[in-house]
């Protein structure tokens, strides 16, 4: 007969780590920034994530969600999210103070494949939130300049109000070692100084590439996809080194509760990065 | 492995014996239909059974249960839905069922709240005869080499025991008396003859090797449309199917200070809000949609990973579904069979 009824909280996958809001503030009318921090100081510091990975987030009473790590691990010690409030989770999260506790584990899910970008051109396309999962990306490839070669950033965003981290965009910009280019959709203050029109009008602008050298990081509305996709491909960037990063309805984070199955993979433990590639083989990702 | 004789009037002693071990589970009767219950009266365990309301997987992740209790102080586990149990009447398919289930609760993480109960039930076995619904002879889940304790084969007066770990030896040597390791030639031939006409007396079929191809290839098939609106998308098959692991988790918050409650509860993938994320986008929105990615989970993903169906031929879709919407009908459509279901007739009453 088997043993006797232990405690297994140990390597219960699912037993969320206390931690700590250390800063929030917002970053658009319904975007906020979170910095977060393990209580446990040896688990702060310890904390292992790849760019791109996820992590699910408690809060005390209203559930537990996923959400992408906008911190890079080569900043270790603080986890950091941005979160656009909308369901019941994020309603709960942006009611916390700092200092206000909040459950977390992980880090989930694949990550962008960083080792294999080593050497590489980086191509990253930012739509509007899609800055939250690729800030990570974006930050460890600037906290490591000298592995990569040319680093490119293009970025849209529907209104100039609604653009996460703009300041750090706008840093970017004067940056001689990669070139930042920035969109809005649309002007509604009379001061926007860069392009006007969606992310793909800053293609024509793009300093020429070297495609096969060259990984694409795309993240986004759904909408998007499928335009930038196109101007990617136009540029002979691989189907394989096109990589994207994408959303599904999670509540496990560690392939069991099966929410965010597609075909044969689980988005939580084979994604959420995808390359194009995958995209055409398994349909229904985008 | 060994292979013993139980006499049939001894088999209520055997359990006897063995649920002073742990809480004994088995087949009840409920009107013409069966369920798993606990054992407390022996006359009520139902021998001949066909398949149960609800797969064997309700002992081991119920329905509904409480992952945590927490508090400002953080989450702590609850374990109190896993005991010892001994679950016995359980046939090949539903073996079979939780073989795959294991594979999913395992695969990358484990999960406690499966494997802990599943780790602490004993599976006894019982042989079966099928009914115009059992197709397991397709999915080769008729047959089990794996997975149990104790297997009974019904051979009309007594049983052949078979003995597949170490736990089912155990709870043979609780009592060594009443079972007999002497098997005689006429044993093997009873057994071999009771083989034989069980597996003539399978009426329903399904060829599963084609099925990943015909999924494939019928990816855009106007059926599916078809198949979708006839769906009333109650879930119904996802709760009946051994395989189906699907679950969602909500936190409950109480007023004076009592500790909240993370609860687990079954999901299905046909409900509307199953891949609807927070701000309302949602990537299955048509039933056709959430129809076709549980048959892809059960006649397609699974085969590529794991290179056999995850679907076990208990049939129970088949007596389950309203509108007559199963693995057998579905099949047959991806065959371009004509099919007599109900969603044909739905579109025949539809253009009349």
């Amino acid at each position: 007969m088997n043993g006797e009824n232990k405690c297994l909280a140990e390597t219960n996958p699912f037993t969320p780590e206390v931690a700590r809001i250390v800063r929030t503030y917002h970053l658009t009318s319904d975007v906020k920034f979170f910095q977060v921090r393990f209580v446990d100081m040896e688990k702060a510091l310890s904390f292992k994530y790849k760019p791109g990975q996820f992590a699910m987030l408690s809060i005390l009473g209203a559930g537990e969600a996923p959400f992408c790590i906008s911190s890079t691990p080569s900043r270790p010690g603080l986890l950091e999210f941005c979160i656009r409030k909308a369901g019941t989770v994020t309603s709960a999260l942006f009611r916390l103070q700092e200092n206000s506790q909040v459950g977390l584990r992980g880090p989930y899910g694949n990550g962008f494949p960083v080792e294999q970008m080593i050497g590489k051109d980086i191509l990253i396309v930012v739509g509007g939130l899609g800055a939250a999962p690729l800030r990570s990306v974006l930050l460890y490839c600037l906290d490591n300049r000298d592995q990569f070669d040319r680093v490119s950033v293009l970025h849209g965003a529907k209104r100039p109000a609604e653009m996460i981290f703009r300041e750090e965009y706008f840093a970017l910009k004067q940056r001689p070692d990669l070139e930042c280019r920035l969109a809005v959709d649309a002007d509604d203050t009379g001061k926007w100084t860069e392009k006007v029109g969606v992310v793909t009008t800053l293609f024509p602008q793009l300093k020429k590439i070297v495609p096969e050298n060259t990984y694409a990081l795309v993240c986004g509305p759904p909408v998007m996809y499928k335009y930038v996709i196109r101007e990617l491909i136009k540029l002979n960037i691989p189907k394989d080194q096109i990589l994207m990063t994408l959303e599904r309805r999670m509540k496990c984070g560690v392939g069991k509760c099966g929410h965010c199955a597609i075909d044969y993979i689980y988005t939580c433990l084979d994604g959420p990065v995808f390359t194009y590639w995958d995209v055409l083989h398994m349909r229904e990702l985008i | 492995m060994r292979i013993l004789k139980l006499q049939k009037k001894d088999l209520f002693r055997f359990l006897q014996v063995v649920s002073k071990e742990a809480e004994l589970w088995a087949p009840v009767a409920k009107g013409e239909k069966f369920a798993f219950e606990r054992i407390l009266d022996f006359s009520q365990i139902a021998m001949n059974t066909t398949r149960t309301i609800l797969p064997p997987k309700k002992i081991m992740v119920p329905a509904l249960f409480n992952m945590f209790y927490f508090t400002d102080k953080g989450y702590k586990e609850d374990l109190s839905h896993v005991t010892q149990r001994i679950l016995f009447g359980i046939h090949a398919c539903d073996i079979h069922g939780l073989l795959i289930l294991d594979k999913l609760f395992a695969q990358a993480y484990l999960d406690p709240y499966f494997l802990e109960p599943r780790k602490k039930t004993l599976i006894l076995g019982l042989s079966c005869w099928p009914d115009e619904y059992c197709f397991c002879k397709s999915t080769n889940t008729h047959i089990i080499e794996e997975g149990y304790d104790l297997y009974f084969t019904d051979l009309k007066s007594y049983f052949l025991v078979w003995i597949g770990s170490s736990r089912g030896d155990d709870l043979i040597r609780l009592s060594p008396d009443i079972f007999d390791d002497n098997l005689t030639e006429k044993d093997i031939q009873t057994y071999i003859q009771w083989q034989s006409e069980r597996d003539k007396s399978f009426t329903a079929e399904i060829n599963f090797t084609r099925m990943p191809d015909l999924m494939e290839l019928n990816y855009k098939a106007s059926f599916w449309e078809e198949v979708g609106a006839a769906c009333l998308a109650c879930g119904s098959c996802t709760m009946v199917c051994p395989t189906c692991n699907c679950y969602d988790v909500v936190d409950k918050q109480y007023l004076g200070g009592k500790p909240g409650k993370r609860i687990r509860h079954w999901d299905s993938c046909t409900l509307p809000e199953y891949s609807e994320v927070a701000g309302g986008e949602n990537f299955r929105e048509h039933k056709s949609q959430r129809l076709k990615l549980w048959y892809t989970h059960k006649l397609q993903a699974y085969v590529s990973k794991y290179g056999k169906p995850s679907c076990v031929g208990c049939g129970r879709c088949l007596v389950t579904c309203p509108v007559q919407i199963n693995v057998m009908s579905v099949a047959a459509a991806l065959e371009g069979q004509k099919v007599d279901a109900f969603w044909k007739r739905l579109t025949q009453e539809v253009t009349k």
